[in-house]
């Protein structure tokens, strides 16, 4: 694929978040907050990052990959999967109706093009994610693997067997992000579940860890991803610990964890969408 | 087609509601009942609980294996834990944790479980839990119940925190038809015969005690009279009121929520078999992961709604 310009990756950015909110709109259930938080993530990964194939291959040889561990931010995948020629864009418009690909939780089960493996049940990714770049490993392949986490999901134990087993093993060709955007269902992390010292923390277990302070302004994130890959190979596994905002792009969605979970109403949408320009054309 | 149905409602409510209040009352009846939930405080309407007795409840965060070890260590010294989370996070999740440190420990742990079943809707499979009821029902000490509506699962909820030993309670999301009495005495382990019959027993737990109401009536306006009975207890399993029943009926239909394989049809299964092997037909999923939708549709699709219970008992019947 060729590069393109910041100018052109920022329209798929806006694109990306107009996709989120009327599919979780269409459906009244979904979540809006995170994915909106990781759009620039998302574009970067897709759009300038991944050596990748929209022409998908499950087993994924010579191919970068991207997990998805906290699979509810999926109506944000299935954007950029869909905007990056994995599938028919018009295809969002089935997001959680009966018989979709587009499940409310990524799934393996219909087949989508670009999902790997199921998730939606938090702090299962890590584990998959490091089993997959053994097997890169094993089989001589330089590509890397790439995850995404959410903060709140770092409560989960496996999430830290996972973590010791990594450096344990050396996986340098996997790249992990935290979408460390201080939020969770009930409220926010410092509140409900302190995550306290993150960059402390993952270093303590044997990571290489950088942080990306402005997850939601692209440059940085794709200087960030650029940095991670510069460290990949070097014996330890690399951790991107990406502050963003839950709901960015939106002035009453910003912020709060309040729309975590909930579908904007018509008029909220309405005025969600007049901030945000369609850029490459609405589905 | 206008049915003549022997319960009706006025009002449609979550289960998972009756839940909380029923939470919220047991707490104000005893001082020992703390709470514990993993980050759905909102989903599980745990929160006026949390919000009248804050120093009782305990948010552990998205850590559901914890939870399940914090709420045995609370039983020793007399507290009555209710660990709430989402029904596949509350049992698949955590099952060594209850096996171990829960069920065969001995422990009077609640273990609450909402958004069980397809009924959760858009979520999809990876959250629409259909194992649970075999997972706890096999295990040793545990009390498995599943009620049906609001006022149920309000009186399920103040009758477990009464009861000694671990117990599983199952309840849902979706707003659903409240048609058991507010008063209602709440007796685990004993079935509720709901509607007498004499042609075929539907034995219906959760949600589909509605559709088996329903299709009662469908039945009936066929000249055939389903008996109806309400197994809100899974285990221990009400055998004597089963075999009863199907003594006079001859026949029955076992409806849930649930995969067919561990469900309670195969525990109805394993009672008819040792005292009276009469046909039986299951309503259930019958092996398959669900998948996102409306609950109504997805109850279609699978086939677990009043039509299908019907065409259950006609089969039931035709063996007879
Ligand atoms: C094992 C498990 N427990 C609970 C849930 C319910 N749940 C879904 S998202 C979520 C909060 C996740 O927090 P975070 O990872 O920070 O994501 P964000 O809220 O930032 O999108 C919870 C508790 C789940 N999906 N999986
Ligand atoms: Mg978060």
């Amino acid at each position: 694929m060729e590069k393109k310009s910041i100018e052109d990756l920022q329209k798929i950015c806006t694109q990306l978040r107009r996709d989120v909110l009327r599919m979780v709109h269409a459906v009244q259930s979904g979540h809006p907050g995170a994915p909106l938080g990781c759009a620039e993530f998302f574009v970067a990964l897709y759009f300038d990052q991944l050596r990748h194939n929209p022409d998908f291959k499950m087993n994924g040889k010579g191919e970068d990959l991207f997990f998805l561990s906290n699979g509810h931010l999926s109506a944000g995948w299935y954007s950029v999967l869909a905007r990056s020629g994995y599938f028919p864009v018009e295809e969002l418009k089935t997001f959680r109706k009966l018989n979709s690909r587009l499940q409310g939780h990524p799934a393996t089960h219909e087949h989508l093009p670009g999902i790997r493996i199921a998730s939606g049940s938090l702090g299962q990714g890590l584990s998959v994610a490091l089993g997959a770049a053994q097997t890169k490993k094993l089989n001589g392949d330089d590509k890397l693997v790439y995850i995404l986490m959410g903060d709140g999901e770092l409560q989960e134990g496996q999430v830290w067997e996972a973590a010791m087993y990594a450096a344990h093993y050396g996986v340098d060709n996997l790249i992990a992000t935290v979408d460390y955007n201080g939020q969770q269902i009930d409220g926010p992390t410092t509140k409900i579940m302190d995550l306290k010292n993150l960059k402390a923390k993952w270093e303590a277990f044997g990571w290489e860890v950088i942080e990306t302070k402005n997850g939601n302004d692209l440059k940085s994130v794709m200087e960030g991803l650029e940095k991670a890959k510069s460290l990949t190979g070097k014996g330890k596994p690399i951790m991107n610990l990406l502050y963003t905002e839950m709901g960015y792009g939106v002035d009453f969605m910003v912020g709060t964890h309040k729309w975590h979970g909930s579908p904007p109403n018509d008029e909220q949408l309405a005025k969600a969408l007049g901030q945000l320009e369609e850029t490459l054309g609405d589905y | 087609m206008s049915l003549d149905l022997k319960f009706t409602y006025t009002e449609k409510k979550d289960t998972r509601s009756g839940f909380g209040d029923g939470f919220l009352e047991a707490g104000r009846r005893n001082p020992n009942v703390v709470g514990l939930c993993a980050d759905l405080i909102g989903s599980l309407k745990m929160g006026d609980f949390q919000k009248e007795f804050p120093e009782r409840f305990f948010q552990t965060g998205i850590a559901e294996a914890n939870m399940i070890g914090l709420a045995a260590g609370m039983t020793i010294g007399g507290k009555i834990p209710f660990a709430g989370t989402f029904a596949n996070f509350a049992t698949g999740r955590v099952y060594d944790q209850i096996r171990q440190s829960v069920a065969y420990s001995d422990k009077n742990v609640k273990i609450c479980a909402s958004h069980a079943g397809l009924t959760l809707g858009e979520d999809g499979a990876t959250h629409q839990i259909l194992e649970d009821l075999g997972m706890m029902k096999m295990l040793p000490h545990m009390t498995v119940i599943n009620p049906c509506d609001y006022n149920q699962t309000k009186a399920a909820t103040l009758a477990i925190a009464e009861h000694e030993g671990p117990v599983y309670l199952r309840f849902g999301r979706p707003s659903w038809p409240i048609f058991t009495p507010t008063d209602q005495k709440f007796e685990i382990g004993k079935a509720w015969k709901m509607i007498d019959g004499k042609d075929v027993t539907i034995f219906a737990t959760g949600h589909l005690v509605w559709e088996a109401v329903v299709a009662e009536a469908m039945l009936r306006a066929e000249g055939i009279h389903a008996e109806v009975i309400n197994i809100h207890t899974i285990k221990p399993l009400d055998e004597e009121a089963i075999l009863e029943s199907v003594a006079k009926t001859g026949c029955a239909v076992s409806a849930e929520e649930h995969q067919i394989n561990g469900g309670l049809g195969d525990s109805i299964a394993q009672t008819l078999i040792r005292h009276n092997p009469a046909p039986l037909e299951y309503v259930g999923v019958n092996d398959s992961f669900g998948e996102s939708g409306t609950p109504t549709q997805l109850l279609e699709k699978y086939g677990l709604n009043a039509e299908n219970i019907v065409k259950a008992a006609k089969r039931a019947l035709e063996r007879k």
